[in-house]
């Protein structure tokens, strides 16, 4: 004990061995501003800083839990498990990071498929889970997508998708190169049945995703400030040798390039997209009281 | 060593050299040495067939990108006749690393289109080494549309690195080009046959590469990723390129082994480069093969099948429902 802390009187003084009291992640930090949060204060603003307007990731499960309605959800093909057939080994064996993505997520691959509810109005609704792989598309997500298209089309309701993935998942080959084709074919069929397919784009969409069904919706939606685009800002940079504009393929940019139709804060997407459904599917608005 | 061999070539080249040295020598002298010639010919064939027999994905990569390799337009010289090349995305551009235009193929119209590199320098910068920017995928997509309207069947030729990773490509929508192909491609009524000639490199090789049957060349590769571009992500480090190409398995042989193409087109020893006349007339007969197949399946089933066939692409377990 120091000079100083035997000066103290005892009530003062803290107990060093009493420090872990404190519950880990009470506090959590903005990604963007570095204000200290409050985290249920946070989770209660679904992620977005109350202090700056940051949109901080969300992910998969909790995606749709916060957009789709309480009653009435029903999980699409939840069964499905990637294999690694091939064998596919880089400095790790690709079924090793299988597991510990698993083991950290819950989820079995990056791509949660539900059928719902948002404000009353029946959808599929599907989101990518960035911690699994970095949301990579390989065969299982490819798959559950063209599931998810098909009960949409079965039922006749719409499509919404939330990506946030790094593209293909290089640890499957080709055959995540052939899910951008398998996904949009999928979605050619929904287009020629007059199904609404609606594309919320969110941090970060890019590669293989976000150059296949990302990028097909009858209307697209990004949130604030997300990173969008097809090649890498660093890859682009290390090929045109020249330093990117301000702000360069954020939601902001591609708003202003053509690329997507509106920005909505995450907040008011239930209102927005369910709206959006009813006039696409030729309905009268409806209030739903919750 | 030999710029016009790889470097697993090079004891061809060497063998091949004597050759020349011998006939230079037969020329000058009065004694027969057309026996001796023959016999190193003949070993040197057998040279070629072995070292070719066991070839790598890493050394099938280098010869996909070799600097001789035919491109689309060698190609189209040899296996159409009227062709007319048309330019153009009616909005922004004409992108010189993709070409298209109507031709005949014994006869038949076809809608040729293909990513095209360049011989030199100067026509590498014109064309941009085969990398194609978003008003690329515009012009293929505007042909592919005006061949669907005259019902003439699309052939596309699949040899590029990439789509550009530029800053231009991004502003003017390089992921929406893309994918809009693939959505297009997927519905398009008229027959689609993909052949890659050399380098098919990720989502700029696909958007021209949807269609009814997928083949390719020997030698040519086809992946998500290039394997320096998948090394330098998945190891850390470009020089791990041969161990991400072996990883990958990007041959034709492997993705015909694994369902993912339907045909390999066989080359002449020692790859296209050697014997151009020939590698064009394989492709030819292949073509023409394939669209009298369509002709007999009828176009309606035809796209029953096309979408069948893309859907059905996935390796995957399904559980038992608990």
């Amino acid at each position: 004990m120091s000079w100083f802390e035997k000066l103290m009187p005892t009530r003062i003084r803290t107990d060093v061995t009493n420090k872990g009291a404190v519950p880990e992640g009470l506090w959590t930090k903005c990604t963007s501003c570095s204000a200290v949060l409050y985290r249920a204060e946070l989770e209660r603003n679904q992620d977005v800083c109350p202090k700056c307007n940051q949109h901080m990731r969300i992910f998969g499960r909790r995606r749709l839990d916060l957009f789709l309605d309480e009653a009435g959800r029903e999980e699409i093909a939840a069964n499905l498990m990637p294999v690694d057939k091939y064998k596919f080994k880089d400095s790790k064996k690709y079924k090793d990071r299988l597991s510990v993505a698993q083991k950290n997520t819950g989820e079995k691959d990056a791509l949660i498929t539900i059928k719902g509810k948002v404000k009353g109005v029946d959808v599929v609704a599907v989101a990518f889970d960035f911690r699994f792989m970095g949301g990579s598309m390989g065969s299982v997500v490819g798959e559950k997508f063209v599931r998810a298209a098909n009960v949409a089309l079965k039922e006749n309701i719409p499509l919404i998708c939330f990506s946030a993935s790094g593209g293909a998942r290089m640890q499957e080959a080709l055959f995540s190169l052939m899910q951008m084709s398998k996904t949009s074919a999928a979605l050619a069929k929904l287009a020629r049945n007059r199904i609404p397919y609606i594309s919320i784009l969110t941090d970060p969409t890019m590669g293989g995703v976000s150059a296949s069904f990302a990028m097909l919706g009858d209307v697209h939606i990004a949130e604030p400030k997300a990173l969008i685009g097809f090649a890498g800002p660093r890859v682009i940079e290390q090929t045109v040798r020249e330093q990117l504009p301000e702000g360069f393929q954020r939601s902001e940019f591609l708003l202003e390039h053509g690329a997507i139709d509106m920005i909505v804060d995450r907040r008011d997407l239930r209102d927005r997209v369910s709206s959006l459904c009813l006039m696409l599917s030729n309905r009268p608005a409806v209030q739903v009281v919750n | 060593m030999n710029p016009n061999y790889l470097d697993f070539e090079q004891p061809i080249a060497e063998l091949e050299a004597k050759i020349e040295e011998l006939r230079y020598v037969g020329d000058d002298t009065e004694i027969n040495i057309g026996e001796e010639i023959s016999k190193l010919e003949e070993k040197s064939r057998t040279l070629t067939k072995n070292i070719f027999a066991k070839l790598g994905a890493w050394q099938t990569s280098k010869l996909a990108r070799h600097p001789m390799r035919p491109y689309t337009l060698d190609y189209v010289d040899r296996i159409f006749t009227d062709f007319q090349e048309l330019h153009g995305d009616r909005t922004y551009a004409d992108d010189a690393a993709l070409v298209g235009g109507i031709a005949r193929l014994e006869g038949m119209p076809v809608m040729v289109i293909g990513h095209q590199k360049g011989r030199d320098t100067k026509e590498n910068i014109r064309r941009n080494f085969g990398m194609p920017r978003p008003e690329g995928y515009r012009k293929a997509l505007r042909l592919m549309k005006m061949a669907e309207r005259f019902r003439i069947p699309i052939l596309t030729f699949i040899d590029t690195p990439g789509a550009y990773p530029g800053i231009g490509a991004e502003e003017r929508g390089q992921s929406e080009a893309i994918a809009r192909n693939l959505f297009v491609m997927a519905d398009l009524k008229t027959p689609i046959i993909c052949t890659v000639i050399g380098e098919g490199g990720s989502g700029g090789a696909l958007a021209i590469g949807v269609g009814d049957r997928v083949m390719m060349l020997e030698y040519s590769t086809y992946s998500v990723i290039s394997p320096e571009g998948c090394a330098s992500i998945l190891w850390k480090s470009a020089d791990k390129a041969e161990d991400a190409a072996e990883a990958m398995g990007i041959t034709a042989k492997i993705l015909k082994e694994r369902g993912l193409i339907d045909q390999v087109i066989r080359e002449p020893l020692g790859s296209a480069h050697r014997d151009i006349d020939a590698t064009a007339r394989n492709i030819k007969q292949a073509l023409v093969d394939a669209l009298e197949s369509f002709e007999k399946i009828g176009l309606e089933r035809l796209l029953e099948m096309r979408y069948e066939r893309l859907t059905s692409f996935g390796d995957f377990l399904e559980q038992e429902a608990s």
